[in-house]
């Protein structure tokens, strides 16, 4: 393996720049897969979040009783398409209020129990549902206000499938580049070396000791080039984190746990390793048949 | 151990070989002389199987070379140390390195195979030269260092072509001084050659082709353009 492995460096070695094609290339693929496998998974917790928040809040009037509103919980229950159904007093209200607006002692003194309505914050079993959930609540009537975030929650999965195929195609787009490229940077060293290749044919190497140092070479590339993107797409993270941080106040997705990253980093470096030989044995096995 | 039974060999039009016919027993030392174009080159090539005949059937240690397996010839070629007559020494490897070839395919132990390159060295007179890149050699050298790598993993076979075509007399002399020492350890060593001088001197077997075919097939013979 070492023979190996010295021969690969020296292949590096002699021709730095088409190594250097060869890395750059895997560099942006990879790049571009970190990007859209962050993209992916923060949209998906974006939603995660949007989902698991009352999908549909109904504002009371001051007179409501709390039998009235008993009686309408029961009713959302027996529908069967609720989730969760969690009752919000006045009081409760003004302590949520107090909580978000604890900065601001101005608008504290201003607001008492009094005028906050009661609520009843309902999550449906499924999306779907959210509309007929929100004719039954308002069409009780001691409910003043009904408001639900089906759109938002639609949108947001329109755009995390979105994200997802479009950056699966593109990844998929540039992993064929990246393959192909490899391909022909290896394949102009093979031809480079035909004349050493026949020799070692003549005085009995194996197809494998002639093919490794290629495969190894383009092994190297991935690597490499899985390397360097993930690790691009981990400082631009880092760097911006305090500034998604505020953008996304409320969804507490970053900073991204170090071991998902390296769990990402495994998975492109194993992906890496697979374009790169793959691609080094295609350019040898040419040569070699 | 060799045998060639009616073989030809056709380039398109080209015959290179007519119906030639011959065995060569273990351990022997043959020449096989002719001028250029005789045949002998395309000999060396077919007992490499670097192609096959367009007829007739050669035989190496029983194996018909038109019928082996990918490994087998692998194996087959680990069995021929050859001597090409262009040396075919890896450019950007050392003297030792280029010798050590054969010994990497087959065995890991670094300390082994660095104590049986320097013993090659030692005797084709190389030690001094073991870390020098093949262009800083000169033609003998670079044969000896070619006859290094050829003899190193003792091979059951050796083949030289045209070993001593761009030698001295005095470099070839030594050359084949050389290749009869690894006949006298064991080795079957197949010559093929056109220097008259050197068959002569040397008074073995002698297969002589022209144009393709055989014309004569001596024991302890001379070179038969001189005769």
């Amino acid at each position: 393996m070492k023979e190996h492995l010295n021969n690969t460096w020296t292949n590096l070695r002699r021709s730095p720049y088409q190594s250097l094609a060869a890395v750059s290339v895997m560099v942006l693929t990879f790049f571009v897969a970190s990007v859209v496998a962050l993209l992916a998974a923060g949209s998906q917790t974006v939603l995660r979040y949007f989902e698991t928040r009352p999908q549909v809040t109904a504002f009371f009037k001051d007179e409501t009783t709390v039998e009235q509103v008993d009686q309408l919980q029961q009713a959302l229950v027996a529908t069967g398409k609720v989730d969760q159904v969690h009752y919000v007093s006045k009081e409760e209200a003004l302590e949520i209020y107090r909580k978000q607006n604890k900065d601001a002692p101005l608008l504290l003194e201003m607001v008492t129990a009094s005028i906050l309505p009661a609520s009843l914050e309902v999550a449906a079993t499924d999306l779907s549902y959210l509309e007929e959930i929100a004719a039954v609540l308002q069409q009780h009537e001691g409910v003043e206000e009904v408001i639900f975030q089906q759109d938002i929650v639609t949108a947001l999965q329109s755009l995390t499938s979105t994200v997802r195929q479009v950056g699966l195609g593109v990844v998929a787009f540039l992993g064929l580049v990246s393959m192909l490229i490899v391909m022909v940077i290896i394949s102009m060293k093979v031809a480079a070396k035909r004349a050493e290749i026949k020799v070692l044919h003549l005085i009995g190497a194996a197809r494998g000791y002639i093919l490794t140092p290629f495969v190894l070479e383009g092994t190297c590339y991935g690597l490499a080039g899985a390397f360097l993107g993930w690790g691009l797409v981990y400082l631009l993270l880092l760097y911006s984190t305090p500034l998604l941080v505020n953008f996304f106040s409320g969804i507490s997705f970053l900073p991204i746990p170090v071991v998902l990253m390296l769990a990402l980093l495994g998975g492109e470096l194993l992906v890496g390793a697979f374009i790169g030989s793959f691609s080094g044995l295609l350019a040898v096995k040419r040569y070699l048949k | 151990m060799i045998k060639f039974d009616k073989v030809t060999k056709k380039f398109g039009s080209i015959t290179a070989l007519s119906a030639v016919s011959f065995e060569i027993p273990k351990n022997s030392f043959v020449f096989i002389v002719g001028p250029s174009g005789a045949g002998k080159s395309t000999i060396v090539h077919l007992l490499l199987r670097e192609y096959l005949p367009t007829s007739g059937k050669i035989k190496v240690s029983k194996q018909d070379l038109a019928k082996l397996t990918k490994k087998e010839l692998v194996a087959l070629r680990r069995q021929i140390g050859v001597v090409f007559q262009d040396f075919k020494l890896l450019a950007d490897r050392t003297v030792f390195e280029n010798v050590a070839l054969p010994l990497k395919f087959v065995k890991n132990d670094a300390e082994q195979i660095g104590k049986e390159v320097r013993q090659v060295l030692k005797l084709v007179g190389l030690t001094e030269r073991a870390a020098l890149f093949p262009a800083q050699l000169a033609g003998g050298e670079l044969q000896r260092a070619c006859l290094a790598r050829a003899i190193v993993n003792c091979p059951e076979i050796v083949i030289a072509d045209e070993p001593t075509g761009n030698l001295d007399p005095q470099t070839a002399v030594q050359i084949v001084d050389l290749l009869k020492k690894v006949n006298e350890m064991g080795s079957t060593v197949i010559i093929a050659t056109h220097n008259a001088q050197i068959v002569n001197q040397f008074n073995q077997r002698v297969i002589a082709l022209a144009q393709g075919e055989l014309i004569s097939d001596q024991p302890e013979s001379q070179y038969p353009l001189t005769k």
